[in-house]
């Protein structure tokens, strides 16, 4: 079984900005645009670094997404930055017209997602991004891990053409990923090997996946443990060839179990290999108040969850 | 000096074209389509410093966007004329498999266009958006934009006309086509807009009028002082006093024709009050 260490707990949020830095550094024509929410998108340093390649729109988040698109007209590429729920619900119409129909290469970069955004409560913690997102034809969703893969992701994005949305959360968590991955878009990262199920996770689940693997492990089942960062496009092969092998599968998401990654695995599954699947993902009901390591156990999204759910799930093999 | 004669024949059968666009197919929207025909070809033909070839990126060049995307035949009949695509192609307005989709979009590659619009209230937004990047290119030409009245009542407007004076985005002129109609009724009939110039000017831009909004002479010399005010610190509004299905005496100062298709007696009709003048595609 593989070893991963947690190198000291950060933010994936930090990992955007960080990335941001360095793409400044070294891309142009990369510009950002952000609605009032600079420091908690840590978008501070860019802005510091190119105050002419920093756009400040204020709390109009419908007026930011529209100028991104039309930025990418003379060759810019834009990252925006605010709150998940600002990033997609509330400006749904201008991403599907101005961006994604219109075919811009606008990254759009959402903070606080889930339920992990905490205290803020429900008005601020969107579960439905992921679908929202991935139901717009050549919208590529990506949901990160950790500090080091948001940080690398951020950095990809620029160089591939076309409109992103990249999902990242705001409390410290586990740092596991190796600081110098090669990010491939698209690309699943098999974390463990195993015969007896295969985990799908994404986003803050995958650390929770690991976990549950080692648990599980100990009581002599071993798991497939794969990271899908991108969930669109979805790298069928990966699920499909670990499926094959192990005979049913476990998703784990911080997201609705609508329109959320599980349901894109299910939708491959019942095309390609049918096979007995449990989600892990919020039961079609908003957020609340509470820490975030609160809300994960109450809403069932951990490594308890994960474990119970295998146990589950080989039982239908 | 602009050949005013040329230009009114071009007016003419832009006319006949947006007229045998949505005969054919029996929807789209003449009214506030005909209402404009002047301003597109003063525009295409007497304003934009243009290239000849159509890239998406549109450097060195003036840029239009068209905000109120329901009015696609006068853009795609002016566009097709202006040599970004064969005439021949307003044939297939709105049929399936079409570039010339019921609002313009980028989706099916027609050159001329540079993003989708139909869902109204963004077009703003996104010329501010290219009017910046040009500023970063150090690209001296301007972004031209036209929206409609009605669609004014949209909320984005107005974070796009608030972010436009407060960060002095003035290489940017937006004309309001202001024929005080939308579909439900005249725009005081179904959400009073107000003094919609005070507006504007509340919010920090430069406004001015042509009150003459279906005459050349009156779009050529008021877009040409509009052009003078730009590079001032402020963003410059149009108000493009116009007549909604001007041209064609029966669907005049009404807004029963927004939306509709004449109908084959309809359209023998409009088509008598503009004869052919430069051939019909």
């Amino acid at each position: 079984m593989k070893k991963y260490t947690d190198t000291g707990k950060k933010d994936t949020r930090s990992g955007f900005g960080d990335g941001l830095t360095e793409l400044g550094k070294k891309n142009k024509d990369v510009v950002a645009l952000c609605a009032d929410l600079t420091g908690s998108l840590k978008m501070d340093e860019f802005k510091e670094n190119h105050p002419e390649r920093f756009f400040q729109v204020g709390i109009a988040e419908a007026n930011m997404i529209g100028m991104a698109a039309g930025m990418t007209i003379g060759g810019k590429i834009p990252f925006t930055g605010t709150f998940a729920n600002f990033s997609t619900g509330r400006v749904y119409d201008q991403i599907r017209q101005s961006v994604a129909y219109s075919g811009k290469n606008v990254k759009i970069c959402a903070s606080h997602a889930g339920l992990t955004l905490g205290e803020d409560g429900a008005t601020h913690q969107i579960l439905e991004d992921i679908g929202l997102m991935k139901m717009l034809p050549g919208m590529t969703v990506i949901n990160t891990c950790d500090y080091n893969q948001t940080k690398a992701a951020t950095i990809a994005i620029a160089d591939f053409e076309g409109p992103v949305y990249l999902r990242f959360g705001r409390p410290k968590v586990a740092n596991f990923t190796p600081a110098d991955q090669n990010f491939q878009i698209g690309k699943a990262v098999q974390l463990q090997e195993g015969t007896d199920v295969t985990i799908v996770a994404t986003g803050h689940l995958v650390w929770e996946a690991l976990e549950a693997a080692k648990t599980l492990n100990e009581n002599g089942v071993t798991a497939d443990v794969i990271n899908i960062h991108t969930i669109k496009p979805l790298d069928a092969e990966a699920i499909i060839k670990s499926v094959k092998k192990t005979g049913c599968v476990v998703t784990a998401e911080e997201h609705n179990f609508l329109g959320g990654l599980g349901e894109s695995v299910a939708r491959l599954l019942s095309t390609q290999h049918p096979a007995p699947q449990e989600f892990i993902a919020t039961q079609d009901t908003f957020g609340e108040s509470g820490t975030p390591e609160q809300l994960m156990d109450k809403y069932g999204l951990n490594a308890a969850a994960i474990v119970n759910a295998v146990t589950k799930v080989t039982a239908r093999k | 000096m602009a050949d005013y004669k040329a230009l009114e024949d071009l007016v003419i059968q832009v006319r006949r074209d947006i007229l045998r666009q949505v005969h054919k197919v029996n929807s789209g929207h003449p009214g506030g389509s005909l209402g404009c025909a002047e301003f597109f070809v003063a525009l295409y033909n007497e304003l934009m410093e243009r290239n000849d070839d159509f890239t998406m990126d549109g450097k060195n060049e003036d840029l239009f966007f068209l905000s109120n995307g329901h009015i696609s035949p006068v853009f795609y009949s002016v566009l097709a004329r202006s040599g970004y695509f064969p005439v021949e192609e307003l044939n297939t307005f709105r049929l399936l498999n079409s570039r010339l989709q019921g609002h313009p979009t980028t989706h099916e590659g027609l050159p001329g266009i540079r993003i989708a619009s139909g869902s109204l209230g963004q077009g703003i937004s996104a010329s501010i958006g290219a009017a910046l990047t040009k500023k970063l290119n150090k690209d001296t030409h301007l972004v031209y934009t036209l929206c409609g009245d009605g669609e004014l009542q949209e909320g984005q407007n107005w974070e796009a006309i608030m972010y436009a004076a407060g960060n002095k985005v003035d290489n940017l002129i937006v004309s309001v086509d202001l024929n005080g109609q939308q579909i439900d009724g005249s725009t005081d009939h179904v959400l009073p807009m107000g003094n919609v110039k005070a507006k504007f000017e509340a919010f920090g831009w430069d406004v001015m009028d042509i009150e003459k909004g279906n005459d050349l002479k009156a779009i050529i010399s008021g877009m040409k002082k509009a052009k003078e005010k730009t590079g001032n610190g402020k963003p410059v509004c149009v108000l493009l006093h116009t007549v909604m299905g001007n041209g064609v005496d029966f669907m005049m100062h009404t807004h029963a024709w927004h939306g509709k298709a004449p109908n084959d007696q309809q359209l023998e009709d409009a088509l008598s009050q503009n004869p052919v003048t430069l051939g019909d595609y």
